[in-house]
C-alpha cells in the first residue's frame, strides 16, 4: 500500500517535471551538464573496458549467430512496440508488428529467424518516449544515465512506464510476473538487454571509431545524434529537415 | 619581361588547372552519382598510396563541397557578430579540419557499394539526392541523403550529408555550439580546439 502511494507520488513528480520542462525548454537544454559529462566519461570507460572488447569478439562470430542474436533481441523488443503503436493510433504498424512477432516466434523459431521481413511485415521499434513525442510532449532537458547512456526527461519517464506496465517481456522477467505460464527473472531481462547492446555496438564499430576520431567535443556530438535520432523516430521520417540553412542564403 | 613571365605562368597555371579539375554533370542526381563513382574509383585504386588517395579526395571535396557555407553554418548565429578577418581565419582552419575529418571517414568506408536512388527538389536552392550503401557482411544497409545547393544550376555544391536521418552538418554545428557556449561565445576557444585537432 505504502509502495503504491510512493509510486503515485513518483509518477506525479515526473509528469510535473515533464510538463513544466517541455513547456519552455528546447531539446538543447541540459538538466545538469557537468554531472552528465562526468557520467558520459564513466560510460566511455565502461565502453572501452567492457562493451567494445565484447563487441569485437562478438563480431568474430559466424554471421548466422550474429544475425540470429540481432533477430532474437529485435523480436522481443516488438512486445514493447505493439502497445506503443496502438497508443499512437498506428493500427497498420501495430498489425505489422503483431504479425512479425507471431511469424518470427513460430516459423522463425523463437525469433532467431526473420521470415516476417521476407513476407514484407515491418517491425518498427516504438517506445513510450516516442508515443509521448508523437502527441506533442516536448523532450524536456537532456542528461546521461550511467550505462544506459543519453536520454531526456520525457524518454526516461517513458522508459520507466514501459518497464513497469507496457513491456510484456519486462513484466515477465524484471517484475517476475507469470503470464500464460511463462515466467522469467531479472537475469533474463538484463541478459537480453546486454545482448541487444553488444549487437548494436558490434554493428556500429566503424561509426563509433569514426565519431571518436573526428569529434572535438564527443559529448556534444553524441547528444546531437541522440536528439536527431529521437526526432526522426517520433516523426517517422527518414530525412532531416533543417530550415536553418535558409538563413545562410538570405 | 617580368609581365610576360607573369602572364605565361598564369596561363600555364590556368591551363594545368583546367586539365586536372574534374567537372561533373550539373543535374544533382547525376552529379552525385558521378562524384561517388569518382571517389570510389580513387579509393579502390591499389596502384596509388593513401596520401595520393587523400589528395585526390581533398581535391574533389574542394571543388564540389560548399566548405565556406558549411563553415558559416556550423558557426551558427555567432557569425553575425564576428569581423571579416576573424571569419577568414576561422574559415581557413575549418577547411583544414573538414578535409582531415573527411579523408579519415572515407578511408573507413572505402569497401562499400553505393547506389544513388532518387532526387527531390526542396526549393530553387536545394535538392536532396537519396542514396544508399548496400548491405554487406560487415554492416546493414545505410541510407545517405545529400543536400545539394543548386543556387547556381550550372555548378551544384554539396552542403550536407544526412546519414540515416542524422545530419552531419547539424551534428558539427551543435558540437561547435557546445564549445562556444561553455566559453562565453569566444571564437578563440573554438579555434584553439580546431588547432588541437589538426595537430593531433
Amino acid at each position: 500500500m505504502r509502495f503504491k502511494k510512493l509510486q503515485v507520488i513518483f509518477y506525479s513528480v515526473m509528469l510535473n517535471i515533464l510538463l513544466v520542462v517541455s513547456a519552455n525548454a528546447e531539446t538543447e537544454n541540459e538538466c545538469f551538464e557537468t554531472v552528465s559529462r562526468g557520467i558520459f566519461k564513466f560510460n566511455q570507460g565502461f565502453d572501452s573496458i567492457i562493451l567494445e572488447p565484447v563487441a569485437k569478439v562478438y563480431n568474430k562470430l559466424p554471421e548466422p549467430v550474429k544475425n540470429g542474436t540481432g533477430n532474437f533481441t529485435s523480436n522481443i523488443a516488438t512486445l514493447l512496440s505493439i502497445p506503443n503503436h496502438l497508443l499512437q493510433g498506428e493500427m497498420t504498424l501495430a498489425g505489422h508488428a503483431t504479425g512479425s512477432f507471431l511469424v518470427n516466434t513460430t516459423i522463425g523459431i523463437l525469433g532467431f529467424g526473420n521470415p516476417a521481413a521476407v513476407l514484407g511485415l515491418k517491425n518498427q521499434k516504438e517506445d513510450l518516449g516516442q508515443t509521448l513525442g508523437a502527441y506533442g510532449v516536448g523532450s524536456g532537458c537532456y542528461f546521461v544515465l550511467p550505462i544506459l547512456g543519453p536520454t531526456t526527461v520525457r524518454d526516461s519517464f517513458g522508459m520507466i512506464v514501459d518497464n513497469q506496465y507496457l513491456d510484456a517481456f519486462a513484466r515477465v522477467t524484471w517484475h517476475e510476473k507469470e503470464i500464460k505460464n511463462m515466467s522469467g527473472n531479472k537475469l533474463d531481462y538484463v541478459g537480453i538487454k546486454a545482448a541487444s547492446a553488444v549487437d548494436f555496438r558490434g554493428d556500429n564499430m566503424l561509426n563509433f571509431e569514426s565519431l571518436e576520431k573526428n569529434s572535438i567535443d564527443l559529448y556534444a556530438a553524441t547528444k546531437s545524434l541522440y536528439i536527431q535520432d529521437r526526432t526522426k523516430k517520433i516523426k517517422n521520417k527518414e530525412s532531416s529537415d533543417d530550415d536553418s540553412w535558409g538563413e545562410l542564403d538570405k | 619581361m617580368k609581365k610576360k613571365l607573369f602572364f605565361l605562368l598564369s596561363f600555364f597555371f590556368l591551363y594545368y588547372h583546367s586539365l586536372t579539375a574534374v567537372t561533373y554533370n550539373s543535374e544533382p542526381k547525376i552529379f552525385i552519382q558521378e562524384l561517388i563513382d569518382d571517389a570510389i574509383k580513387t579509393l579502390a585504386d591499389k596502384s596509388i598510396t593513401i596520401e595520393e588517395k587523400n589528395a585526390i579526395i581533398e581535391k574533389i571535396a574542394l571543388e564540389n563541397v560548399d566548405i565556406k557555407a558549411l563553415g558559416l553554418y556550423t558557426l551558427g548565429k555567432i557569425r553575425k557578430d564576428l569581423d571579416e578577418n576573424t571569419i577568414n581565419d576561422y574559415q581557413e582552419l575549418f577547411q583544414k579540419y573538414f578535409l582531415k575529418s573527411l579523408t579519415s571517414r572515407l578511408t573507413d568506408y572505402s569497401s562499400q557499394k553505393f547506389e544513388v536512388i532518387e532526387s527531390e527538389q526542396k526549393s530553387s536552392n536545394y535538392t536532396i539526392v537519396k542514396s544508399k550503401i548496400a548491405e554487406s557482411v560487415k554492416s546493414p544497409e545505410i541510407k545517405i541523403d545529400w543536400r545539394v545547393f543548386t543556387k547556381n544550376p550550372q555548378k551544384p555544391l554539396i552542403r550536407d550529408l544526412i546519414v540515416e536521418g542524422l545530419s552531419l552538418a547539424r551534428t558539427q554545428k551543435e558540437e561547435f555550439a557546445s564549445i562556444l557556449n561553455s566559453n562565453n561565445n569566444d571564437i578563440n576557444a573554438l579555434i584553439k580546439k580546431l588547432e588541437e585537432f589538426l595537430s593531433s
